[in-house]
């Protein structure tokens, strides 16, 4: 068997998402956002909507989301993705707005951002890539780093008594009104990547048809940073991670009925 | 012509809208017109005053330390604001709470019981607008169909209805003002 | 012709922003000028040129809410008071960073930090040399009337949107809260979303047409020569706005023998100085620059040479003073008068402060 028998249209398995863009990833080997961007790229190429989707990203490993999707991006400053999506979403009702953001942006320095967005119900999607690290920076703690886990700003493990306790957003998240979908997902097996992909389909579709705001946490690997191959990261994060941020759907309804709110007689 | 007035009081004597009837006024006049008002906290029960400038002109400040008229329905807004009238100017207050009553002898000063005869009239609420009426009566600068098309002006169609009562404290206040010193 | 009304200068940007065609506001209550926002959500143009208007969490949300619609072509403002505006710097550098347009009201108050409520020109430094990170110029446009506040509304987004740059109405409390007669704007249309792929489609983040390259609207690169391109690219166009938007006003120059330098409301009670100097047979003349950046540093440069000493007349501990001194050169006296703490100074006591350090001195 010769190689033009082998690279041949018809035994093509696999191909990339067209709107995947020809440059090369600066992200770490066994990084998990490669991944997550390629399920962004196929559900917007799925639903076709890329004439009219725009994406909002963070400061943090993702910055440069922008290099890799061939849609209109905005890139944000720290933690105020939320912010600028709501600038875009309410002047654009017809567009289809995102935000890609990381634990440190999201749930520290933006805490405020995600949580007004997401109660006003902003028409938008989120999602949130958790690695319980700060990676571009050099590995220091995040709002979501585990108790006792090592950091470079916690060198002997996260101390409740000097850092407080891990973050769990996304539990705040779907306590409020304005989402209508909230949902802990991860990729790090096939079959996992498959259900990332089904929920990020989910949540544009939300946005489609107006439902407010819906939240994609996925659980994810720092391998560099966690000091870890990639397969002994995943393990770690099966481990460790799993049992205090739990997979599987949060919220899956929709956005709270405001009719079921009666307003004050004036 | 141009007639620099403040008018000061408590926050809820109607001091701000006082000025404010004045000011649509003079627009109603066709005059030049500005309205600068004390905000933040302290309208809300402490002291609260307003510049009214009316001119034939352009108003060049809208902020003065000296003024033609001294309009004073307080203690403290005596206090402050009493050195400041021009000589020869006109200072207007209402007896009611004044313990040091002023002391200048080179302006005129007029009396208007503005608090008892709102209170006759069966409206405390009406009490700036009998005050004006003091005022118009000892400086004529605007005629009274403009007061009336300044309060249609100022006051929301919704309480159009209020403007006759009004009217009726305006002109018990023009009739009302007391001389006490002229220069 | 527009229509005459009887207005405070805060409801007054809340009026023209609506006639010029604005989509959205996005902004957060802060005394003095809240009425900008409580005018514009009882106005509901919503529902009649379908404006957005929306109360943001904070400050900073409120300046990344406009930096997301500015990016999608949008023509949108906010406004806000001083403590708030030193919130917004992120925002703002971001803004010019990325060379977006979008109006920045300021209706300034009297710090440092919580500071007072009442009326300061102690922002001009922040507004016209930076506030936020990095080389850039915000255009600074100072109303001194009522009225002004109207035009200057529509002069912004004009010089906003021609050089992509965020433009600045820097004003006070008095300006904010006096009540003038105004002459509104007419209405002109909000741009539709096709006539915004026309004009600004070559850089709006508003959905990759078919047919034309995707957008990206980013302050951000890694490349340390590109970044000094781009840096380079962004002092040529503040240079072209010092060539060409400078605008100022004089009062009584033409046989002054003294000169006052004012901008905004000091510039008002500088008028009235002017009345009254003259009238005790001080020559005296006035320049107010408009333009706070670009500032009118030719016309006081000629003024330097005609008068026999120049009094910068601020609402802070001398700002404004260092940029006249830099225009007039060393040649006559150049001096500061101010108050601060939101005590606004009286047009006599101006007059004192001519007699004292120029003309005495």
């Amino acid at each position: 068997m010769e190689l033009k028998d082998i690279i041949n249209p018809n035994n093509l398995v696999y191909e990339k998402p067209e709107l995947l863009t020809e440059n090369t990833m600066h992200y770490c080997p066994g990084c998990s956002h490669g991944v997550v961007h390629k399920l962004l790229a196929e559900v917007i190429e799925d639903l076709d909507i890329q004439d009219k989707t725009i994406g909002v990203s963070p400061v943090g490993c993702a910055v440069f989301a922008y290099n890799y999707i061939e849609i209109d991006w905005q890139e944000a400053a720290h933690g105020r993705a939320p912010a600028v999506a709501t600038g875009i979403a309410r002047t654009n009702p017809d567009k289809v707005v995102f935000t890609y953001q990381g634990d440190g942006d999201l749930a520290s320095i933006g805490a405020a951002e995600i949580l007004h967005a997401c109660n006003r119900g902003e028409n938008m999607v989120v999602i949130f890539v958790n690695n319980g690290i700060y990676g571009m920076t050099g590995g220091q703690m995040a709002p979501t780093t585990l108790i006792g886990q090592v950091t470079a700003t916690t060198p002997n493990g996260r101390d409740v008594g000097r850092n407080g306790y891990p973050l769990k957003i996304t539990e705040l998240i779907a306590q409020l009104p304005g989402t209508s979908y909230v949902t802990r997902q991860s990729v790090h097996t096939p079959a996992t990547i498959r259900k990332c992909k089904k929920a990020i389909a989910k949540a544009f579709q939300a946005a489609l048809d107006k439902k407010g705001t819906s939240f994609v946490e996925v659980v994810s690997t720092c391998n560099m940073n966690w000091k870890m191959t990639p397969v002994k990261a995943n393990e770690w994060m099966v481990e460790n991670m799993f049992p205090f941020y739990v997979p599987g759907d949060l919220k899956d309804s929709s956005k709270a009925d405001p009719e079921s709110y009666t307003p004050l007689k004036n | 012509m141009t007639e620099e007035i403040i008018i000061a009081g408590f926050g809820g004597q109607g001091v701000l809208s006082m000025g404010k009837i004045l000011a649509y006024s003079g627009v109603m006049a066709d005059q030049e017109v500005s309205w600068f008002p004390s905000y933040g906290p302290e309208m809300r029960g402490g002291t609260a005053n307003v510049t009214v400038i009316l001119s034939e002109t352009r108003i060049s400040s809208p902020v003065l330390n000296e003024y033609d008229t001294a309009i004073i329905l307080n203690q403290q807004s005596m206090d402050k604001f009493e050195h400041m009238v021009k000589p020869g100017g006109v200072l207007i207050y209402d007896p009611n709470g004044i313990i040091h009553p002023p002391k200048r002898t080179d302006i005129n000063i007029y009396k208007i019981e503005g608090t008892l005869i709102a209170a006759e009239l069966g409206n405390v609420k009406t009490f700036n607008m009998v005050v004006l009426g003091a005022y118009l009566k000892a400086k004529p600068v605007v005629k009274m169909e403009s007061v009336e098309k300044g309060l249609q002006k100022s006051l929301p169609t919704r309480h159009h209805y209020l403007i006759p009562m009004n009217l009726e404290a305006v002109q018990k206040g023009f009739e009302s003002l007391e001389l006490v010193q002229a220069v | 012709m527009g229509e005459l009304r009887l207005m405070k200068g805060n409801e007054v940007i809340a009026e023209a922003a609506i006639r010029c065609g604005c989509d959205a506001y996005f902004g957060y209550p802060i005394t003095p000028q809240s009425e900008v926002m409580e005018t514009l959500m009882d106005r509901e143009p919503w529902d009649e040129t379908g404006m957005v208007v929306l109360q943001a969490e904070s400050e900073i949300a409120s300046i990344h809410m406009i930096y997301g619609a500015a990016a999608s072509g949008k023509k949108v403002i906010t406004s806000s008071s001083s403590p708030g505006i030193s919130l917004m710097a992120e925002g703002i550098s971001y803004i010019a960073g990325a060379e977006l347009p979008c109006v920045i009201v300021n209706v300034q108050r009297g710090g440092p930090g919580l500071g007072t409520i009442q009326p300061s020109q102690a922002d001009y430094w922040q507004s016209t040399k930076g506030g936020g990170h990095g080389d850039y110029r915000l255009i600074v446009l100072a109303p001194s009337s009522v009225q002004e506040m109207n035009d200057f509304v529509e002069l912004g987004f004009k010089l906003a949107f021609k050089y992509r740059n965020p433009a600045m109405i820097l004003t006070d409390g008095v300006i904010g809260q006096t009540m003038e007669k105004v002459i509104l704007s007419d209405y002109i249309p909000r741009l539709t979303d096709e006539e915004i792929n026309e004009k600004y489609g070559s850089w709006a983040t508003n959905g990759r047409k078919p047919g034309r390259q995707r957008n990206i609207i980013t302050s951000l690169e890694m490349d340390s020569g590109r970044m000094e391109q781009n840096n380079l690219r962004l002092q040529a166009k503040y240079a072209k706005m010092e060539e060409e938007e400078v605008l100022f006003e004089e009062f009584q120059c033409e046989d002054a023998e003294y000169l006052l330098v004012a901008f905004g409301s000091s510039s008002r009670i500088c008028q009235k100085t002017v009345d009254l100097a003259r009238e005790k047979g001080i020559k005296v003349g006035l320049l107010r620059p408009i333009t706070l950046f670009p500032f009118p540093k030719k016309p006081i440069a000629a003024l330097a040479k005609q008068v026999k000493g120049i009094l910068v007349v601020e609402m802070n501990a001398g700002q404004m003073v260092e940029d006249v001194q830099l225009a007039a050169g060393c040649a006559i006296p150049v001096k500061h008068f101010g108050r601060m703490g939101g005590i606004i100074p009286s047009p006599g006591e101006v007059v004192e402060a001519l007699e004292q350090k120029l003309i005495g001195g």
